[in-house]
């Protein structure tokens, strides 16, 4: 295989996603293999930093999931998180980044269907984009 | 000497000599035309140095931060929103500030005005509505409604928001029908050409920072370009990452920009800066209907939520 494997990093939220995720593998449900999870505290943890810093490291889509509103572990986490994604994803798209390649979604722990259906979404949307070449960083 | 000049030097020096404030921060001339300087004034000398022309184009509010003393400080309308943004942001505290705004009529583009001459500027001098400006060969006047700044020319808060005194009467706050008509300008662009856009703009860019610290709301311990493990943006003239510091920047003052112009001011290479700030000062005006620094309640809108906020975008 000589092109280059897409790879879609996912910021998953420890009480919600995380588990989510955990119980679609447990449950044997079929999804694409090109996501790699990371696992944070909060959806309210995700900043545009963590976002661009996948992509400068050759991510080539990002996806962010935490707790359905008024579920956040830390009760309004969510909340903040979703002003700050909006305006995040306006000012990426406004410079020139295709929206389709960050995706945001809310996934409670008993919820794998969804994990493994947005999980699909996500990565046929990403994958026939190919692979990223906006606020990557090249090697020196 | 103009009458705002005389009454803001009166102002400072009898807040000075009745110790109602330990220093006062304002303007005064700099060494070349067409330039004024940030000063702090600690003595009714000092204060009699004071200047206020169209050239005052920095945000005073920036060197409140942190401070300690009872300060005086003259303060246009954005300089003022910024003020209000200190205080809600406990930077300073209202009790310790005694404000002399100054109703605004905006600032001059001393680009634009440098660019009508082949020659060096040597003498700038101000009317009310006009100014002549001298170099070498040749003296012309202008008119300052045809050079004022770009954020200037869109200001529909020129009155201070807050203050303890006017250094002048108030002046008639414009509105502006399509304030927004720059962003809306790169919005129209394809994503190819927004990618270009930015390419254009960000070119001469040669990561001095001077506009971040010439912002008043830059005031972090630490920023983040200054961090090393984990290193968020590499320290060179690469161009993803001197994409990535603007995209910070300006993704740092969502909801708190004031559109004062002092990081396009300070920008030695003349890039306007605005256009990463002006698309976050749309969109939290569009989405919640807000403008930073109009008073010192209400909270900025990423440090406050509405259940109801919209998540189309979110699956």
């Amino acid at each position: 295989m000589t092109e280059k494997q897409i790879k879609i990093v996912a910021f998953l939220c420890n009480w919600c996603s995380y588990g989510a995720a955990d119980l679609a593998g447990v449950s044997r449900m079929q999804y694409s293999t090109d996501i790699r999870v990371i696992r944070v505290p909060c959806s309210g943890r995700i900043d545009a930093k963590l976002i661009l810093a996948a992509f400068r490291e050759g991510a080539d889509g990002v996806w962010v999931s935490g707790c359905h509103p008024g579920e956040c572990h830390y009760l309004e986490g969510n909340y903040y998180a979703r002003r700050k994604f909006i305006l995040m994803g306006n000012l990426m798209e406004h410079m020139g980044i295709d929206k389709n390649r960050v995706h945001f979604s809310w996934i409670s722990s008993a919820e794998a269907t969804k994990f493994a259906k947005v999980a699909r979404e996500v990565a046929d949307t990403i994958v026939p984009m190919g692979p990223n070449d906006r606020f990557v960083k090249k090697a020196v | 000497m103009n009458t705002i000049t005389k009454n803001i030097q009166e102002l400072a020096v009898s807040l000075l000599r009745d110790k109602t404030v330990d220093i006062v921060i304002g303007f005064k001339s700099g060494t070349v035309p067409m330039s004024s300087v940030p000063f702090v004034a600690k003595t009714t000398e000092q204060a009699r140095t004071f200047i206020w022309d169209t050239h005052c184009r920095l945000n005073l509010a920036n060197y409140l931060t942190g401070r300690k003393e009872k300060i005086g400080i003259i303060a246009k309308g954005c300089d003022s929103r910024n003020i209000a943004n200190h205080i809600i942001e406990n930077k300073i505290s209202r009790e310790q500030l005694h404000i002399i705004g100054v109703p605004c009529s905006g600032m001059v583009d001393k680009v634009k005005i440098a660019s009508e001459f082949t020659e060096e500027i040597i003498e700038y001098t101000e009317q009310p509505d006009s100014f002549v400006v001298k170099t070498a060969s040749q003296t012309k006047t202008l008119l300052k409604k045809d050079y004022l700044r770009a954020n200037c020319s869109t200001c529909m808060h020129p009155n201070p928001v807050i203050y303890d005194q006017l250094a002048a009467d108030r002046v008639t706050e414009p509105l502006i029908e399509n304030q927004f008509a720059d962003v809306n300008r790169i919005e129209a662009l394809s994503r190819d050409e927004k990618w270009q856009h930015f390419d254009d703009l960000l070119q001469d860019c040669i990561r001095c920072y001077a506009c971040r610290n010439a912002c008043p709301l830059c005031y972090c311990p630490t920023c983040f370009v200054d961090e090393s493990d984990p290193q968020w943006v590499g320290k060179g003239t690469d161009t993803t990452d001197i994409r990535t510091f603007h995209f910070l920047r300006a993704y740092h003052c969502a909801g708190r920009c004031t559109d004062c112009g002092a990081c396009v001011e300070a920008c030695p290479m003349d890039i306007n800066v605005r256009d990463f700030t002006r698309k976050l000062n749309k969109d939290v005006f569009d989405m919640y209907g807000w403008e930073a620094g109009l008073d010192i309640k209400n909270r900025p809108p990423l440090d406050t939520f509405n259940p109801d906020d919209p998540d189309e975008f979110i699956k």
